[in-house]
Protein backbone atom coordinates (compact mmCIF):
# COMPACT_ATOMS: atom_id res chain seq x y z
CA UNK A 1 0.00 0.00 0.00
CA UNK A 2 2.45 2.55 -0.86
CA UNK A 3 1.36 5.71 -2.51
CA UNK A 4 4.70 7.76 -3.31
CA UNK A 5 6.51 7.45 -6.88
CA UNK A 6 6.76 9.40 -9.83
CA UNK A 7 4.84 7.26 -11.42
CA UNK A 8 1.80 7.20 -9.28
CA UNK A 9 1.50 10.58 -8.85
CA UNK A 10 2.33 11.55 -13.10
CA UNK A 11 -0.65 8.73 -13.04
CA UNK A 12 -3.02 10.56 -11.07
CA UNK A 13 -2.19 14.15 -12.21
CA UNK A 14 -2.71 12.48 -15.47
CA UNK A 15 -6.46 10.94 -14.55
CA UNK A 16 -7.31 14.21 -13.18
CA UNK A 17 -6.10 16.46 -16.13
CA UNK A 18 -8.17 13.77 -18.55
CA UNK A 19 -11.30 13.64 -16.40
CA UNK A 20 -12.06 17.67 -17.52
CA UNK A 21 -12.22 15.81 -21.27
CA UNK A 22 -13.89 13.14 -20.53
CA UNK A 23 -16.97 14.73 -18.50
CA UNK A 24 -17.25 16.72 -21.62
CA UNK A 25 -17.35 13.11 -23.69
CA UNK A 26 -19.69 12.01 -21.22
CA UNK A 27 -22.44 14.74 -21.84
CA UNK A 28 -22.34 14.69 -25.49
CA UNK A 29 -22.53 10.66 -25.67
CA UNK A 30 -25.54 10.95 -22.94
CA UNK A 31 -27.11 13.96 -24.78
CA UNK A 32 -26.85 11.98 -28.29
CA UNK A 33 -27.92 8.48 -26.62
CA UNK A 34 -31.03 10.17 -25.46
CA UNK A 35 -31.92 12.61 -28.36
CA UNK A 36 -30.76 11.08 -31.67
CA UNK A 37 -33.37 8.12 -31.36
CA UNK A 38 -35.99 10.60 -30.54
CA UNK A 39 -35.55 12.99 -33.31
CA UNK A 40 -35.29 10.18 -35.91
CA UNK A 41 -38.63 8.42 -34.46
CA UNK A 42 -40.09 11.72 -35.36
CA UNK A 43 -38.39 12.44 -38.40
CA UNK A 44 -35.67 15.73 -38.78
CA UNK A 45 -38.17 17.48 -40.99
CA UNK A 46 -40.74 17.58 -38.40
CA UNK A 47 -38.85 18.40 -35.55
CA UNK A 48 -36.79 21.45 -36.81
CA UNK A 49 -39.11 22.39 -38.79
CA UNK A 50 -42.54 22.29 -37.65
CA UNK A 51 -43.85 25.35 -35.75
CA UNK A 52 -46.30 23.02 -33.64
CA UNK A 53 -44.84 22.09 -29.89
CA UNK A 54 -47.17 20.32 -27.67
CA UNK A 55 -45.88 17.75 -25.32
CA UNK A 56 -49.59 16.77 -24.16
CA UNK A 57 -51.05 15.84 -27.48
CA UNK A 58 -47.26 14.75 -29.26
CA UNK A 59 -47.07 17.35 -31.23
CA UNK A 60 -42.87 17.51 -31.30
CA UNK A 61 -41.50 20.95 -33.05
CA UNK A 62 -39.11 23.44 -32.16
CA UNK A 63 -38.57 25.52 -35.25
CA UNK A 64 -40.13 28.35 -33.24
CA UNK A 65 -37.74 28.27 -30.30
CA UNK A 66 -34.67 27.83 -32.95
CA UNK A 67 -35.67 30.64 -34.70
CA UNK A 68 -36.14 32.74 -31.34
CA UNK A 69 -33.14 31.24 -30.20
CA UNK A 70 -30.86 32.81 -33.16
CA UNK A 71 -32.83 36.43 -33.16
CA UNK A 72 -32.26 37.15 -29.57
CA UNK A 73 -28.52 36.01 -29.33
CA UNK A 74 -28.45 38.24 -32.29
CA UNK A 75 -29.58 40.93 -30.25
CA UNK A 76 -27.87 40.58 -27.78
CA UNK A 77 -24.95 40.45 -29.87
CA UNK A 78 -26.19 43.95 -31.99
CA UNK A 79 -26.18 45.35 -28.54
CA UNK A 80 -22.99 43.99 -26.77
CA UNK A 81 -20.36 43.59 -29.16
CA UNK A 82 -20.17 47.06 -30.31
CA UNK A 83 -20.63 48.87 -26.99
CA UNK A 84 -17.96 46.44 -25.36
CA UNK A 85 -15.56 46.65 -28.47
CA UNK A 86 -16.38 50.64 -28.18
CA UNK A 87 -15.73 50.26 -24.53
CA UNK A 88 -12.46 48.91 -24.62
CA UNK A 89 -10.93 51.13 -27.09
CA UNK A 90 -11.90 54.01 -25.22
CA UNK A 91 -10.34 52.44 -21.54
CA UNK A 92 -7.10 51.62 -23.23
CA UNK A 93 -6.81 54.55 -25.34
CA UNK A 94 -8.50 57.71 -24.31
CA UNK A 95 -8.36 57.52 -20.50
CA UNK A 96 -5.44 56.83 -17.73
CA UNK A 97 -3.92 54.15 -17.15
CA UNK A 98 -4.79 54.60 -13.61
CA UNK A 99 -8.36 54.81 -14.44
CA UNK A 100 -8.39 51.20 -16.87
CA UNK A 101 -6.87 49.66 -13.11
CA UNK A 102 -9.80 50.73 -11.45
CA UNK A 103 -12.49 50.25 -13.76
CA UNK A 104 -11.51 47.03 -15.47
CA UNK A 105 -12.23 45.16 -12.66
CA UNK A 106 -15.23 46.41 -11.91
CA UNK A 107 -16.68 45.60 -15.08
CA UNK A 108 -15.28 42.22 -14.59
CA UNK A 109 -17.34 41.87 -11.33
CA UNK A 110 -20.51 42.20 -13.46
CA UNK A 111 -19.79 39.13 -14.67
CA UNK A 112 -20.11 38.40 -10.76
CA UNK A 113 -23.55 39.38 -11.01
CA UNK A 114 -26.01 35.43 -10.69
CA UNK A 115 -28.15 35.72 -13.98
CA UNK A 116 -31.01 35.68 -12.09
CA UNK A 117 -30.34 39.17 -10.83
CA UNK A 118 -30.22 40.34 -14.22
CA UNK A 119 -33.82 38.41 -14.95
CA UNK A 120 -35.11 40.00 -12.20
CA UNK A 121 -34.13 43.11 -13.01
CA UNK A 122 -35.23 42.68 -16.41
CA UNK A 123 -39.16 41.75 -15.21
CA UNK A 124 -39.06 44.38 -12.07
CA UNK A 125 -37.87 47.58 -14.73
CA UNK A 126 -36.98 46.66 -18.27
CA UNK A 127 -39.96 44.77 -19.25
CA UNK A 128 -42.88 47.46 -17.65
CA UNK A 129 -40.66 50.03 -19.64
CA UNK A 130 -40.87 48.30 -22.69
CA UNK A 131 -44.39 47.78 -22.63
CA UNK A 132 -45.44 51.41 -22.06
CA UNK A 133 -43.00 52.37 -24.88
CA UNK A 134 -43.87 50.01 -27.41
CA UNK A 135 -46.87 48.00 -25.76
CA UNK A 136 -46.99 44.51 -26.16
CA UNK A 137 -46.51 42.11 -23.13
CA UNK A 138 -43.29 43.57 -22.31
CA UNK A 139 -41.78 40.24 -22.06
CA UNK A 140 -40.56 39.46 -25.28
CA UNK A 141 -37.53 39.35 -27.50
CA UNK A 142 -36.41 42.57 -27.06
CA UNK A 143 -35.88 42.42 -23.33
CA UNK A 144 -33.97 38.81 -23.68
CA UNK A 145 -31.81 41.10 -26.24
CA UNK A 146 -31.51 43.58 -23.95
CA UNK A 147 -30.42 41.91 -21.19
CA UNK A 148 -28.17 39.51 -22.76
CA UNK A 149 -26.03 42.62 -24.43
CA UNK A 150 -25.68 43.51 -20.83
CA UNK A 151 -24.52 40.41 -19.29
CA UNK A 152 -22.37 39.76 -22.09
CA UNK A 153 -20.13 43.05 -21.85
CA UNK A 154 -17.92 42.21 -18.72
CA UNK A 155 -16.70 39.32 -21.72
CA UNK A 156 -16.49 41.46 -24.71
CA UNK A 157 -14.84 44.41 -22.73
CA UNK A 158 -12.50 41.95 -20.70
CA UNK A 159 -11.39 39.95 -23.20
CA UNK A 160 -10.96 42.87 -25.60
CA UNK A 161 -8.69 45.38 -23.36
CA UNK A 162 -6.35 42.20 -23.48
CA UNK A 163 -5.95 41.80 -27.13
CA UNK A 164 -5.46 45.39 -27.93
CA UNK A 165 -3.43 45.92 -24.16
CA UNK A 166 -1.46 42.85 -25.99
CA UNK A 167 -0.31 44.91 -29.55
CA UNK A 168 3.44 46.37 -29.20
CA UNK A 169 3.25 49.84 -28.15
CA UNK A 170 5.68 50.31 -30.93
CA UNK A 171 2.88 50.22 -33.85
CA UNK A 172 0.96 52.69 -31.82
CA UNK A 173 3.97 54.82 -32.32
CA UNK A 174 4.95 53.99 -35.18
CA UNK A 175 1.77 55.37 -36.53
CA UNK A 176 1.70 58.39 -34.83
CA UNK A 177 5.33 59.22 -35.99
CA UNK A 178 3.99 58.60 -39.80
CA UNK A 179 1.50 61.57 -38.84
CA UNK A 180 -1.54 59.33 -37.73
CA UNK A 181 -4.17 60.80 -35.38
CA UNK A 182 -4.97 58.81 -32.41
CA UNK A 183 -7.95 57.14 -33.89
CA UNK A 184 -6.79 56.80 -37.42
CA UNK A 185 -3.65 54.91 -35.41
CA UNK A 186 -6.40 52.75 -33.23
CA UNK A 187 -8.52 51.85 -36.20
CA UNK A 188 -6.41 51.31 -38.76
CA UNK A 189 -3.23 49.81 -36.69
CA UNK A 190 -4.21 48.39 -33.53
CA UNK A 191 -7.44 47.39 -34.19
CA UNK A 192 -6.05 45.39 -37.12
CA UNK A 193 -3.67 43.84 -34.75
CA UNK A 194 -5.84 42.84 -32.08
CA UNK A 195 -8.54 41.62 -34.25
CA UNK A 196 -8.15 38.01 -33.40
CA UNK A 197 -8.49 38.46 -30.01
CA UNK A 198 -11.51 40.75 -30.86
CA UNK A 199 -13.19 38.27 -32.42
CA UNK A 200 -12.45 36.05 -30.27
CA UNK A 201 -14.66 38.29 -27.47
CA UNK A 202 -16.84 38.51 -29.63
CA UNK A 203 -17.38 34.65 -30.02
CA UNK A 204 -17.18 33.82 -26.36
CA UNK A 205 -19.98 36.68 -25.41
CA UNK A 206 -22.26 34.50 -28.30
CA UNK A 207 -21.78 31.28 -26.89
CA UNK A 208 -22.79 32.79 -23.42
CA UNK A 209 -25.71 34.68 -24.91
CA UNK A 210 -26.94 31.06 -26.40
CA UNK A 211 -26.46 29.18 -23.61
CA UNK A 212 -27.87 31.76 -21.05
CA UNK A 213 -31.49 30.58 -19.55
CA UNK A 214 -32.55 31.94 -16.34
CA UNK A 215 -32.55 35.74 -17.54
CA UNK A 216 -33.88 34.58 -20.48
CA UNK A 217 -36.58 32.69 -18.71
CA UNK A 218 -37.81 35.41 -16.73
CA UNK A 219 -37.30 38.66 -19.70
CA UNK A 220 -38.88 36.66 -22.54
CA UNK A 221 -42.22 35.49 -21.74
CA UNK A 222 -41.85 31.85 -22.93
CA UNK A 223 -44.74 32.24 -25.45
CA UNK A 224 -44.02 29.00 -28.18
CA UNK A 225 -44.82 31.07 -31.42
CA UNK A 226 -42.38 32.42 -33.95
CA UNK A 227 -42.30 36.35 -33.75
CA UNK A 228 -43.35 38.67 -35.66
CA UNK A 229 -41.74 41.58 -34.13
CA UNK A 230 -39.28 42.18 -31.33
CA UNK A 231 -41.97 43.06 -28.76
CA UNK A 232 -43.21 39.39 -29.12
CA UNK A 233 -42.55 36.99 -26.90
CA UNK A 234 -40.27 33.88 -27.45
CA UNK A 235 -39.03 30.93 -25.91
CA UNK A 236 -35.49 30.12 -26.08
CA UNK A 237 -34.35 26.52 -26.76
CA UNK A 238 -32.75 26.53 -23.35
CA UNK A 239 -35.73 28.13 -21.60
CA UNK A 240 -38.13 25.20 -23.26
CA UNK A 241 -35.46 22.28 -21.53
CA UNK A 242 -35.63 24.30 -18.63
CA UNK A 243 -39.01 25.16 -18.26
CA UNK A 244 -39.90 21.42 -18.69
CA UNK A 245 -37.55 19.14 -17.25
CA UNK A 246 -39.18 19.20 -13.98
CA UNK A 247 -42.01 16.85 -14.79
CA UNK A 248 -41.30 15.35 -18.43
CA UNK A 249 -41.18 11.69 -18.71
CA UNK A 250 -40.85 9.11 -21.37
CA UNK A 251 -41.28 11.01 -24.71
CA UNK A 252 -41.82 14.34 -23.29
CA UNK A 253 -38.33 13.38 -21.96
CA UNK A 254 -36.59 12.54 -24.82
CA UNK A 255 -37.97 15.91 -27.07
CA UNK A 256 -36.01 18.17 -24.63
CA UNK A 257 -32.96 15.97 -24.63
CA UNK A 258 -32.88 16.47 -28.61
CA UNK A 259 -33.70 20.13 -27.69
CA UNK A 260 -30.27 19.91 -26.38
CA UNK A 261 -28.86 18.12 -29.07
CA UNK A 262 -29.72 20.72 -31.52
CA UNK A 263 -28.38 23.13 -29.11
CA UNK A 264 -25.06 21.31 -28.77
CA UNK A 265 -24.93 21.47 -32.76
CA UNK A 266 -25.69 24.85 -32.84
CA UNK A 267 -23.32 25.80 -30.66
CA UNK A 268 -20.51 23.63 -32.07
CA UNK A 269 -21.50 25.13 -35.87
CA UNK A 270 -21.38 28.57 -34.53
CA UNK A 271 -17.97 28.24 -33.18
CA UNK A 272 -16.43 26.49 -35.81
CA UNK A 273 -17.61 29.25 -38.33
CA UNK A 274 -15.80 31.43 -36.42
CA UNK A 275 -13.01 30.09 -36.09
CA UNK A 276 -12.43 29.08 -39.63
CA UNK A 277 -13.32 33.24 -39.98
CA UNK A 278 -10.90 33.99 -37.81
CA UNK A 279 -8.17 31.57 -39.26
CA UNK A 280 -8.73 33.06 -42.94
CA UNK A 281 -8.76 36.45 -41.91
CA UNK A 282 -5.67 36.11 -40.31
CA UNK A 283 -4.17 34.74 -43.18
CA UNK A 284 -5.24 37.63 -45.31
CA UNK A 285 -4.22 39.87 -43.13
CA UNK B 1 0.88 7.18 5.74
CA UNK B 2 -0.69 3.24 6.21
CA UNK B 3 -2.84 4.38 9.38
CA UNK B 4 -4.89 6.58 7.91
CA UNK B 5 -5.81 5.05 5.01
CA UNK B 6 -7.54 2.40 7.44
CA UNK B 7 -8.91 4.83 9.47
CA UNK B 8 -10.74 6.62 6.59
CA UNK B 9 -11.73 3.36 5.45
CA UNK B 10 -13.10 2.55 8.54
CA UNK B 11 -14.84 5.99 9.08
CA UNK B 12 -16.77 5.44 5.18
CA UNK B 13 -17.90 2.08 6.30
CA UNK B 14 -19.05 3.61 9.55
CA UNK B 15 -20.93 6.28 7.48
CA UNK B 16 -22.17 3.81 4.85
CA UNK B 17 -23.47 2.05 7.74
CA UNK B 18 -25.33 4.76 9.88
CA UNK B 19 -26.85 6.06 6.68
CA UNK B 20 -28.74 2.48 6.01
CA UNK B 21 -29.60 1.97 9.53
CA UNK B 22 -31.40 5.54 9.28
CA UNK B 23 -32.63 4.48 6.07
CA UNK B 24 -34.26 1.46 7.63
CA UNK B 25 -35.95 3.07 10.76
CA UNK B 26 -39.05 4.77 10.25
CA UNK B 27 -37.73 7.37 7.22
CA UNK B 28 -40.62 8.48 4.79
CA UNK B 29 -40.02 10.45 2.14
CA UNK B 30 -43.44 12.34 0.46
CA UNK B 31 -42.46 13.71 -3.21
CA UNK B 32 -44.29 15.48 -5.96
CA UNK B 33 -46.67 18.33 -6.12
CA UNK B 34 -45.25 21.65 -5.65
CA UNK B 35 -48.16 23.38 -4.57
CA UNK B 36 -48.88 21.31 -1.96
CA UNK B 37 -44.61 21.10 -0.73
CA UNK B 38 -45.24 23.73 1.54
CA UNK B 39 -48.12 22.49 3.33
CA UNK B 40 -46.94 18.93 3.76
CA UNK B 41 -43.33 20.42 5.19
CA UNK B 42 -45.80 22.29 7.66
CA UNK B 43 -47.32 18.39 8.54
CA UNK B 44 -44.22 16.76 8.32
CA UNK B 45 -43.35 19.08 10.85
CA UNK B 46 -45.96 19.06 13.36
CA UNK B 47 -45.90 14.93 12.73
CA UNK B 48 -42.08 14.37 14.13
CA UNK B 49 -42.97 16.93 17.22
CA UNK B 50 -45.41 14.54 17.79
CA UNK B 51 -42.95 11.42 17.10
CA UNK B 52 -39.39 12.12 17.51
CA UNK B 53 -38.35 8.37 16.13
CA UNK B 54 -39.79 9.63 12.96
CA UNK B 55 -37.95 10.98 10.33
CA UNK B 56 -39.91 12.86 7.41
CA UNK B 57 -38.30 14.37 4.09
CA UNK B 58 -40.61 16.39 2.02
CA UNK B 59 -39.59 17.34 -1.52
CA UNK B 60 -40.94 18.65 -4.53
CA UNK B 61 -40.78 17.89 -8.21
CA UNK B 62 -44.50 18.55 -9.57
CA UNK B 63 -47.07 15.95 -9.86
CA UNK B 64 -45.81 13.67 -12.19
CA UNK B 65 -42.69 13.05 -10.48
CA UNK B 66 -45.11 12.44 -7.67
CA UNK B 67 -46.58 9.65 -9.33
CA UNK B 68 -43.73 8.54 -10.87
CA UNK B 69 -41.68 8.40 -7.27
CA UNK B 70 -44.83 6.67 -5.68
CA UNK B 71 -44.79 4.03 -8.77
CA UNK B 72 -41.20 3.52 -8.55
CA UNK B 73 -40.77 3.57 -4.57
CA UNK B 74 -38.39 6.04 -4.15
CA UNK B 75 -41.14 7.77 -2.47
CA UNK B 76 -43.07 6.21 0.23
CA UNK B 77 -45.89 8.92 -0.48
CA UNK B 78 -46.48 10.64 -3.67
CA UNK B 79 -48.30 14.40 -3.87
CA UNK B 80 -49.94 15.18 -6.96
CA UNK B 81 -52.94 17.93 -7.65
CA UNK B 82 -54.55 16.98 -10.49
CA UNK B 83 -57.93 16.76 -11.17
CA UNK B 84 -57.80 13.18 -12.87
CA UNK B 85 -55.01 11.05 -11.77
CA UNK B 86 -53.07 9.61 -14.61
CA UNK B 87 -53.94 5.89 -15.95
CA UNK B 88 -50.86 4.55 -14.65
CA UNK B 89 -51.60 5.40 -11.32
CA UNK B 90 -54.38 3.35 -11.15
CA UNK B 91 -52.21 1.03 -9.69
CA UNK B 92 -51.55 3.20 -6.84
CA UNK B 93 -53.42 3.53 -3.74
CA UNK B 94 -55.05 7.14 -3.16
CA UNK B 95 -56.88 9.41 -1.12
CA UNK B 96 -57.68 13.18 -1.43
CA UNK B 97 -56.30 14.89 1.61
CA UNK B 98 -56.86 18.32 0.46
CA UNK B 99 -58.34 20.71 -1.95
CA UNK B 100 -57.03 23.60 -3.55
CA UNK B 101 -58.90 26.19 -5.67
CA UNK B 102 -57.38 27.53 -8.92
CA UNK B 103 -57.73 31.55 -8.63
CA UNK B 104 -58.14 33.19 -12.11
CA UNK B 105 -56.17 36.46 -11.25
CA UNK B 106 -56.24 39.43 -12.91
CA UNK B 107 -53.86 43.42 -12.31
CA UNK B 108 -55.67 45.24 -9.76
CA UNK B 109 -56.91 48.27 -11.62
CA UNK B 110 -58.82 45.97 -14.10
CA UNK B 111 -62.23 47.04 -14.31
CA UNK B 112 -63.95 43.31 -15.02
CA UNK B 113 -64.92 41.72 -11.62
CA UNK B 114 -66.07 38.46 -12.58
CA UNK B 115 -66.06 36.02 -15.48
CA UNK B 116 -68.11 33.06 -16.28
CA UNK B 117 -66.79 29.61 -17.38
CA UNK B 118 -66.94 29.63 -20.80
CA UNK B 119 -65.65 33.52 -20.86
CA UNK B 120 -62.24 32.20 -19.20
CA UNK B 121 -62.63 29.13 -21.08
CA UNK B 122 -62.31 31.48 -24.89
CA UNK B 123 -59.58 33.92 -23.17
CA UNK B 124 -57.63 31.25 -22.60
CA UNK B 125 -57.96 29.25 -26.10
CA UNK B 126 -57.65 32.88 -27.98
CA UNK B 127 -61.38 33.32 -29.14
CA UNK B 128 -61.53 36.32 -26.65
CA UNK B 129 -58.86 38.42 -27.40
CA UNK B 130 -59.89 41.86 -26.11
CA UNK B 131 -60.61 43.11 -22.52
CA UNK B 132 -63.94 45.07 -24.30
CA UNK B 133 -65.65 41.56 -25.26
CA UNK B 134 -66.28 40.67 -21.25
CA UNK B 135 -66.62 44.40 -20.46
CA UNK B 136 -63.63 45.73 -19.55
CA UNK B 137 -61.27 48.33 -21.02
CA UNK B 138 -60.66 48.51 -25.01
CA UNK B 139 -57.11 46.85 -25.01
CA UNK B 140 -55.54 43.51 -25.81
CA UNK B 141 -55.59 40.94 -23.68
CA UNK B 142 -52.12 38.98 -22.19
CA UNK B 143 -53.13 35.44 -21.18
CA UNK B 144 -50.90 34.11 -18.84
CA UNK B 145 -49.95 30.60 -18.40
CA UNK B 146 -47.92 28.00 -16.37
CA UNK B 147 -45.58 25.39 -18.17
CA UNK B 148 -46.56 21.91 -19.87
CA UNK B 149 -46.72 19.57 -17.44
CA UNK B 150 -47.67 21.55 -14.48
CA UNK B 151 -50.26 19.97 -11.95
CA UNK B 152 -51.89 23.89 -11.41
CA UNK B 153 -51.96 23.76 -15.51
CA UNK B 154 -53.36 20.42 -16.24
CA UNK B 155 -56.00 21.23 -13.52
CA UNK B 156 -57.15 24.05 -14.94
CA UNK B 157 -57.43 22.97 -18.41
CA UNK B 158 -59.27 19.46 -17.54
CA UNK B 159 -62.37 21.38 -15.32
CA UNK B 160 -62.25 23.87 -18.54
CA UNK B 161 -62.64 20.84 -21.05
CA UNK B 162 -61.48 21.71 -24.53
CA UNK B 163 -58.37 24.21 -23.83
CA UNK B 164 -56.21 24.87 -26.49
CA UNK B 165 -54.01 27.47 -24.81
CA UNK B 166 -53.33 30.17 -27.63
CA UNK B 167 -50.14 30.29 -29.31
CA UNK B 168 -49.67 34.09 -28.01
CA UNK B 169 -49.64 32.69 -24.04
CA UNK B 170 -46.56 34.05 -21.98
CA UNK B 171 -45.34 30.92 -19.99
CA UNK B 172 -44.39 31.56 -16.22
CA UNK B 173 -42.64 28.14 -14.54
CA UNK B 174 -44.12 28.80 -10.77
CA UNK B 175 -47.14 30.46 -8.96
CA UNK B 176 -44.63 33.30 -8.27
CA UNK B 177 -43.61 33.73 -11.85
CA UNK B 178 -47.41 34.10 -12.98
CA UNK B 179 -48.28 36.77 -9.44
CA UNK B 180 -44.87 38.74 -10.95
CA UNK B 181 -46.59 38.83 -14.16
CA UNK B 182 -50.13 39.79 -13.65
CA UNK B 183 -48.76 42.33 -11.48
CA UNK B 184 -47.03 44.25 -13.73
CA UNK B 185 -49.35 44.29 -16.35
CA UNK B 186 -52.44 46.10 -16.01
CA UNK B 187 -53.30 43.56 -19.33
CA UNK B 188 -52.83 40.40 -18.20
CA UNK B 189 -54.83 37.64 -17.11
CA UNK B 190 -53.11 34.27 -15.73
CA UNK B 191 -54.33 31.43 -12.73
CA UNK B 192 -52.77 30.43 -9.55
CA UNK B 193 -53.32 28.12 -6.69
CA UNK B 194 -55.58 29.82 -4.10
CA UNK B 195 -53.56 29.74 -1.39
CA UNK B 196 -50.91 31.72 -3.04
CA UNK B 197 -53.50 35.31 -3.44
CA UNK B 198 -51.92 38.41 -2.67
CA UNK B 199 -53.12 42.21 -2.45
CA UNK B 200 -50.83 42.40 -5.42
CA UNK B 201 -53.30 40.72 -7.79
CA UNK B 202 -57.47 40.59 -8.04
CA UNK B 203 -58.90 37.14 -8.16
CA UNK B 204 -61.55 37.31 -10.11
CA UNK B 205 -65.62 35.64 -9.40
CA UNK B 206 -65.65 32.80 -12.16
CA UNK B 207 -69.52 31.40 -12.34
CA UNK B 208 -70.86 33.94 -10.04
CA UNK B 209 -68.78 32.56 -7.28
CA UNK B 210 -65.66 34.22 -5.27
CA UNK B 211 -62.37 31.97 -5.25
CA UNK B 212 -63.16 31.95 -1.22
CA UNK B 213 -62.59 28.73 1.32
CA UNK B 214 -66.23 29.16 2.16
CA UNK B 215 -67.52 28.80 -1.82
CA UNK B 216 -64.87 26.00 -2.34
CA UNK B 217 -66.07 23.98 0.48
CA UNK B 218 -70.23 24.85 -0.79
CA UNK B 219 -69.01 23.16 -3.79
CA UNK B 220 -70.05 26.83 -5.63
CA UNK B 221 -66.66 27.24 -7.11
CA UNK B 222 -65.96 25.80 -9.99
CA UNK B 223 -61.91 25.65 -10.49
CA UNK B 224 -61.13 23.11 -8.22
CA UNK B 225 -58.84 20.26 -7.47
CA UNK B 226 -58.12 17.98 -5.18
CA UNK B 227 -54.72 16.79 -3.60
CA UNK B 228 -53.87 13.24 -3.95
CA UNK B 229 -51.62 11.36 -1.25
CA UNK B 230 -50.22 8.57 -3.54
CA UNK B 231 -49.00 4.81 -1.68
CA UNK B 232 -47.90 2.04 -3.68
CA UNK B 233 -50.60 -0.22 -1.75
CA UNK B 234 -52.33 0.25 1.66
CA UNK B 235 -50.07 2.51 3.54
CA UNK B 236 -48.62 1.02 6.29
CA UNK B 237 -45.89 1.66 9.09
CA UNK B 238 -44.53 5.28 9.66
CA UNK B 239 -46.31 5.83 5.99
CA UNK B 240 -49.73 5.29 7.47
CA UNK B 241 -49.80 7.12 10.67
CA UNK B 242 -48.36 9.82 8.77
CA UNK B 243 -51.48 10.35 6.45
CA UNK B 244 -54.22 9.31 9.30
CA UNK B 245 -52.45 12.43 11.31
CA UNK B 246 -52.78 14.20 8.34
CA UNK B 247 -56.33 13.17 8.05
CA UNK B 248 -56.96 13.62 11.31
CA UNK B 249 -58.68 16.84 12.79
CA UNK B 250 -55.48 18.36 13.94
CA UNK B 251 -53.76 17.71 10.55
CA UNK B 252 -56.90 19.13 8.54
CA UNK B 253 -56.65 22.71 10.74
CA UNK B 254 -53.16 22.85 9.85
CA UNK B 255 -54.37 22.39 6.20
CA UNK B 256 -56.99 24.89 6.83
CA UNK B 257 -54.80 27.73 8.87
CA UNK B 258 -52.54 27.59 5.96
CA UNK B 259 -54.89 28.39 3.11
CA UNK B 260 -55.83 25.22 1.94
CA UNK B 261 -59.49 23.50 1.70
CA UNK B 262 -59.81 20.90 4.27
CA UNK B 263 -60.85 16.92 2.70
CA UNK B 264 -63.01 16.36 5.20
Amino acid sequence: MRLGGEKTVRAILLAMALSAVGSLLLIAVFIFKEGVPFILRVGPRVFLFSAAWDPGTGRFGIYPMIVASVWVTLGAMLVGAPLGIAGAIFLTEFVPRTVLRVVKPTIELLAGIPSVVYGFIGVMVLAPWIRTQWGGPGLSLLAGALILGVMILPTVISISVDAINSVPRSYHEGALALGATRWQSMHMVVLKAARSGIVASVILAMGRAIGETMAVIMVAGNAVKLPHSPLDSVRTLTANIALEMGYATGLHRQALFATGVVLFLIIMLLNATAMAVMKQRARGA
Amino acid sequence: MRWWIRTVGVLALAAGLGAGCGRSRGGVTMAGSTAFQPFAEKLAEEFMRRHPEARVTVQGGGSAVGVQSALSGTAQIGMADLVELPPEASALYSVVVARDGIAVVVHPTNPVNNLTLDQVRDIFNGRIRNWREVGGADAPITVVSREAGSGTRSSFEQVLRNVVLTRDALIGDSNGAIRETVANDAQAIGYLSHGLLSEKIKALDVGGAGCTTEAILAGRYPLVRPIYLLTRGEPAGTARELIDFILSAEGQKIIRDSGLIPAR
